[in-house]
């Protein structure tokens, strides 16, 4: 008995000694300090906390770098040039960063931490990126798998956003996440509206934000989230307009057409919006209505599985197929391409474009991956 | 306590006639799966090498300093892995903190070594054959060392045989498996050249 009772208290007792020096040293070790950080070589000069990872420094100080992954280090956006006090490159970034990339001084900033003074550049656009509270105004369900979801701006009261980009939306702690995290998604409203951000989410199965959004979100909730973000935007030329969507990916470019329809743009657009079946269509009457209102607008909706009661007298088959109809007529010199939704979908009309006269300077897209 | 046994013949038979991985078979997981370009595997053979040198001496105090006098001896597996994942800890913040370069160099195989049955194996080793702290030491520096010889040889080989026609069911670890195998009969004719046991 006595001699249990000495081995557990010798264990307990070195065990716990062990932790307890980890633990020390955890706090003297881990203990930077305060280091500067330079943006833009002395345009904005933030003190801060050391020791943590530059994206995460950066957006506590309201600084927001894009990042799809939330910093996980598997996206590759959050890239950004770093002059001095980035330390050598690490294992984990160099999958995404080429011999050009590491030449500019390009680091991912969810990879590096700040341990001493640190000089990066930003670029001007993202500086102006802020973050937003805003409240939940509306839920809905667009098709059994993709809720509208429909927020009031309170703190700022507006936002500026070029139609197409997207905003990195919050999923703060809930039971299905002890952390934080944060989504892109893309804009689904009009601009000339800048105090209403409409978002279409579709569910992942087992995802954190969208579960959080699906199942917990109520009308009448405090979101948070940042932005706007994004090089998918309508450039400005007078070349007609060749839209192409699978599911949610449609969000962009409604608010894309929303802002057409606003300012009475003067193109030719055709959107093609693939789906499986006739439930998984949304937004279908406003779509037939900007074929009215806008200036030469076609909408096709395609099937790729239509359900046995559908009733579907459109198209069926893959997306791609009446695309390639319509590009054999025309002039594809004087055409862009604006797409968006499933990668492989994205992939292979980027193809299609290509070798159809379409170069990739007139090619847009935002793959939802 | 403690065989007549110079350290320094210890040290040199660690490497050669009595290597860890090709006499013993000891961590052979992390053997098979960085072995593919020389550089990691030399990298991960450092770390190896560092931790097993201080954790052979660290239990070698631990178990005689601690365990025997309190009568704990059976417990000496789990201590022996504790203290080996505790130092592990404090060597990544400190190198994380002091040394960024060798971070980078060792950082990502750190976490690894603590599940390396190598060595765990030297510890219990040098407790088995009734070692010395001196010689403890010069065990565990030399089985790093061996170790670090064994998977680099191994990582040069592969990286030669890359290309190599194998035939269809060993490729990948099958014929890895085939080279260590011919690798660990050739050690043998070190054998003869220390004794130690």
């Amino acid at each position: 008995m006595g001699s249990m009772l000495t081995g557990l208290i010798v264990m307990s007792g070195f065990s716990a000694g062990l932790a307890a020096l980890l633990v020390i040293a955890d706090r003297f070790l881990a203990d930077y300090g305060e280091v500067q950080v330079d943006i833009n070589k002395g345009e904005k000069n933030l003190t801060v906390q050391g020791g943590g990872k530059l994206l995460g420094t950066l957006m506590e100080q309201g600084v927001f770098i894009p990042s799809a992954c939330g910093g996980r280090g598997s996206c590759g956006l959050c890239k950004i040039k770093i002059l001095e006090g980035a330390g050598p490159v690490l294992p984990t970034e160099t999958p995404y960063l080429g011999p050009k990339e590491l030449g500019d001084g390009l680091r991912m900033a969810c990879q590096v931490r700040v341990r001493q003074n640190i000089r990066v550049e930003i670029p001007a656009a993202l500086l102006s990126i802020r973050e937003f509270r805003a409240r939940l105004a509306g839920l809905k369900d667009l098709t059994p798998t993709i809720k509208e979801v429909d927020l009031a701006l309170e703190e700022p009261r507006e936002i500026r956003f070029k139609p197409g980009q997207f905003v990195q939306f919050q999923a703060p702690e809930y039971p299905g996440s002890p952390e934080p995290v944060y989504r892109a998604y893309s804009i689904a409203s009009a601009a000339s509206e800048p105090g209403r951000l409409t978002l279409t989410i579709t569910r992942v199965p087992g995802g954190i934000c969208t579960t959080y959004v699906h199942d917990h979100l109520k009308p009448g909730d405090t979101v948070r989230f940042n932005g706007p973000y994004g090089d998918f935007f309508l450039r400005d030329s007078d070349a007609e307009i060749l839209m192409m969507a699978t599911g949610s990916g449609l969000a962009p470019l409604i608010s894309i057409l929303r802002q057409m329809r606003d300012e009475k743009v003067r193109r030719k657009a055709v959107l093609f919006f693939g789906t499986r079946n006739r439930e998984d269509l949304f937004y279908v009457e406003e779509l037939r209505a900007l074929e009215k209102e806008l200036f030469d607008f076609t909408f096709v909706p395609v099937l790729s599985r239509p359900a046995e009661g559908d009733a579907w007298e459109g198209r069926t088959g893959l997306v791609t197929a009446p695309l390639i109809g319509h590009l054999s007529q025309g002039d594809n010199s004087k055409r862009e391409a604006y797409l968006c939704g499933n990668p492989l979908m994205i992939n292979s009309a980027v193809e299609i474009f290509r070798a159809r006269g379409i170069t990739d300077d007139r090619i847009f897209h935002d793959k939802f991956a | 306590m403690g065989t007549p046994v110079s350290p320094g013949v210890i040290f040199f038979a660690a490497i050669f006639t009595n290597n860890i991985l090709l006499s013993n078979f000891l961590g052979t997981c992390s053997f098979l799966a960085i072995s593919r370009e020389i550089r990691s595997s030399l990298g991960l053979g450092a770390a190896v090498t560092f931790v097993m040198a201080a954790t052979a001496g660290l239990n070698h105090l631990v178990y005689y300093k601690l365990l025997v006098p309190f009568d704990l001896v059976h417990l000496r597996y789990i201590v022996i892995i504790v203290v080996i994942a505790a130092f592990v800890q404090l060597v990544e913040m400190l190198i994380e903190r002091y040394s960024p370069a060798l971070h980078v160099v060792l950082g990502v195989f750190l976490p690894l070594i603590t599940v390396n049955c190598a060595i765990f194996g030297v510890a219990l080793f040098l407790i088995i054959r009734e070692y010395s702290f001196l010689q403890a030491v010069a065990y565990g520096f030399g089985g790093g060392l061996g170790w670090t010889l064994a998977i680099a040889a191994l990582a040069g080989i592969r990286q030669k045989t890359k290309n190599a026609p194998v035939p269809k069911g060993l490729v990948g670890p099958g014929i890895t498996l085939v080279t260590a195998g011919l690798m660990a009969l050739s050690f043998m004719a070190f054998s003869g050249m220390v004794q130690m046991q």
